[in-house]
């Protein structure tokens, strides 16, 4: 069996995992890197500049990067009005913090005024220990309630840094689900990035995996384990979450009989909510069984202990598939 | 008699002028729906005149100029004070004041930043100091003279995220920022409850240099936004005791002063009252 890609330590950090390429701090780096090429890149943090990777862009740039301190409503305000003087502001928080406490003004200051404000917000979903004060798993299901809001969420290190320079030019506010650390390489480098777009990273087989962000590596390890056992599973990776891609996700439904749909969020208001929706919207019938988080919150533990118990590891993957 | 910086007593008459023709501009858009938040708007019509016919860098014909002072409603239902300074300035055409508060109207009761002239979204209170933080320090960075005037009301003093950004005024020594305290006395539920005082020491232990004065008096405010020019690496904060209704002493009296309703009749007594009131100066 292969190994499980991507375990963490406290802070949401993803450590090596044997046998599987990573990338270090892609999103501070790249970050770092486009910042080079424009000088209307600014990069701000609510005392979380260690653990979400930006480091790289404040070392290099550090009269272009503000620490706000703990303040998250004030860090998405002060990056609206520097987008307001017309610059691109990066900011880093976790999940919980810019989704739960930040939420109006992520609405009002920046989606309302189509600010370009891009939030890379941290351990997103079941990736840290500490419980559900740092897990962020109704996030997808509360920003997509915020129009003019486009949200993205990368499956590994190569998505990542081409979505760091994406949604540059992606006019408007943006949330992007940040990996951090060891970031797994689950793409080849002939992987392009198109926001908006769903793409089939696995096609064929008799069933269908659809996932979004951390799961989509999951889905690929599973697929590439029962295809050893002679069963054939197709994955569409699913990105950009809104703008939702319902013809490219109708097109890759069509070919299967039996879904599964998984994400690192709760089954509901996220990618389940919104394939099923479409589902029903197109009048297509399937079987479709849901990967991901209960209505809940959860306790404290090691990401691996965590995943077992709540069901987004490699072998529930398995269980969905065999049937 | 002269300021340190020129300004004459001629000056200050027009001024007041001014911001007593703001205020026939708020009772005529009123007037029109019949209700509005006319109070508060007439408290700030002589700050709207110091800011926009003296203090600030602007031009109404090229309402994105780079090099412009910024201005920002954060208590965005004072909207009606800001359509008669856009007007009067002209960003706006008086002829669209009947519709204020209507339905399809560009001139809604709490401000949008759709309409030129108009820098953030106001109405969702405590939003306005952050932003004009992080415009103060793009404008920084830009290398640009061009400095930030933020309206905040006694009411948003109650919400944390604008301290917030008072930490982070100072923290990033943004001396291209005046925040403008609009400490009226009112809010939704009637007057001002919480303990909010001493405002003027609260602030000035945030690290602003901060002043208190009547924000109905021209000569003060003028005096004030003067000073507020330092650039010492300090924040400026203008602690503004305004009066709501200003000018019209129906209004003045009145103890709900949040949200007015007037009857047809009232309003003409209101404009006789304003008119009666009249600075003397002549349009020059």
């Amino acid at each position: 069996m292969a190994e499980v890609a991507g375990r963490t330590r406290g802070m949401g950090e993803l450590i090596d995992v044997a046998d599987k390429a990573s990338d270090f701090a892609p999103f501070g780096r790249e970050l770092a890197a486009l910042a080079r090429e424009r000088d209307d890149i600014v990069g701000l943090t609510a005392d979380m500049g260690r653990y979400s990777d930006i480091l790289p862009f404040r070392d290099e740039y550090p009269d272009r990067f503000f620490n706000v301190g703990m303040a998250e409503q004030n860090l998405i305000a002060v990056a609206a009005g520097l987008a307001k003087t017309g610059k691109v502001a990066y900011c880093t928080t976790y999940s919980v913090f810019v989704t739960r406490r930040a939420y109006d003004f992520v609405a009002i200051a920046c989606a309302h005024s189509q600010a370009n404000v891009k939030i890379f917000a941290g351990m997103p979903g079941l990736m840290n220990g500490y419980g559900a004060t740092h897990q962020a798993t109704e996030d997808l299901n509360m920003m997509r309630g915020i129009a003019d809001l486009t949200i993205i969420d990368p499956c590994d290190a190569v998505e990542l840094r081409q979505v760091v320079r994406a949604v540059a030019d992606i006019k408007g506010t943006v949330y992007v689900r940040l990996l951090r650390g060891n970031v797994p390489v689950e793409l080849d480098a002939s992987y392009r990035f198109v926001p908006g777009k769903a793409q089939v990273l696995r096609p064929g087989g008799t069933i269908g995996i659809i996932s979004t962000g951390y799961m989509t590596g999951r889905a690929l390890d599973a697929a590439k384990e029962v295809a050893s056992r002679g069963v054939q599973v197709g994955v569409l990776h699913v990105p950009t979450i809104k703008p939702f891609d319902t013809a490219g996700v109708l097109d890759f439904v069509a070919r299967y009989d039996r879904l599964i749909v998984a994400e690192n969020h709760k089954t509901t208001g996220g990618l389940g909510t919104l394939v099923t929706e479409a589902m029903f919207d197109a009048g297509v019938l399937k079987p479709v069984e849901r990967i991901g988080l209960a209505d809940s919150f959860f306790e404290c533990g090691s990401q691996e202990y965590l995943e077992a118990r709540y069901g987004l590891d490699l072998p529930r993957f398995i269980r969905a598939i065999m049937g | 008699m002269m300021t340190a910086s020129g300004v004459t007593t001629t000056d200050i008459d027009m001024l007041r002028l001014r911001a007593y023709d703001l205020r026939v501009a708020m009772l005529e858009m009123a007037a029109g729906k019949g209700e509005g938040y006319v109070a508060q708007g007439l408290g700030m019509a002589d700050c709207l005149a110091a800011l926009y016919f003296h203090e600030m860098h602007h031009d109404p014909a090229n309402p994105d100029w780079d090099d412009r002072d910024r201005f920002l409603l954060s208590t965005g239902h004072y909207s009606i004070a800001m359509y008669a300074v856009l007007a009067e300035a002209g960003y706006l055409d008086r002829a669209e004041f009947p519709s204020y508060g209507l339905n399809g109207s560009r001139l809604p009761m709490s401000t949008f930043d759709d309409l030129p002239g108009l820098e953030i979204v106001g109405g969702s209170l405590g939003q306005g100091l952050g932003q004009a933080v992080g415009m103060a320090l793009g404008l920084r960075l830009d290398g640009r003279e061009a400095r930030v005037f933020c309206e905040v009301s006694d009411g948003e003093l109650q919400e944390g995220s604008t301290w917030e950004a008072l930490m982070s005024g100072a923290t990033f020594g943004c001396d291209n920022l005046v925040a403008l305290f609009d400490c009226n006395g009112v809010q939704a539920d009637g007057p001002v409850h919480v303990q909010l005082e001493p405002v003027l020491d609260k602030i000035s232990a945030f690290g602003w240099s901060s002043i208190e004065i009547n924000g109905n008096d021209m000569e003060a405010l003028v005096r004030a936004l003067e000073v507020s020019r330092v650039r010492d690496g300090k924040p400026k904060a203008i602690i503004m005791r305004t009066q709501p209704g200003s000018g019209v002493p129906t209004l003045e009296k009145r103890e709900r002063a949040h949200f007015v309703r007037i009857t047809d009749e009232e309003w003409q007594v209101m404009r006789d009252e304003l008119e009666a009131g009249r600075p003397g100066a002549t349009r020059g």
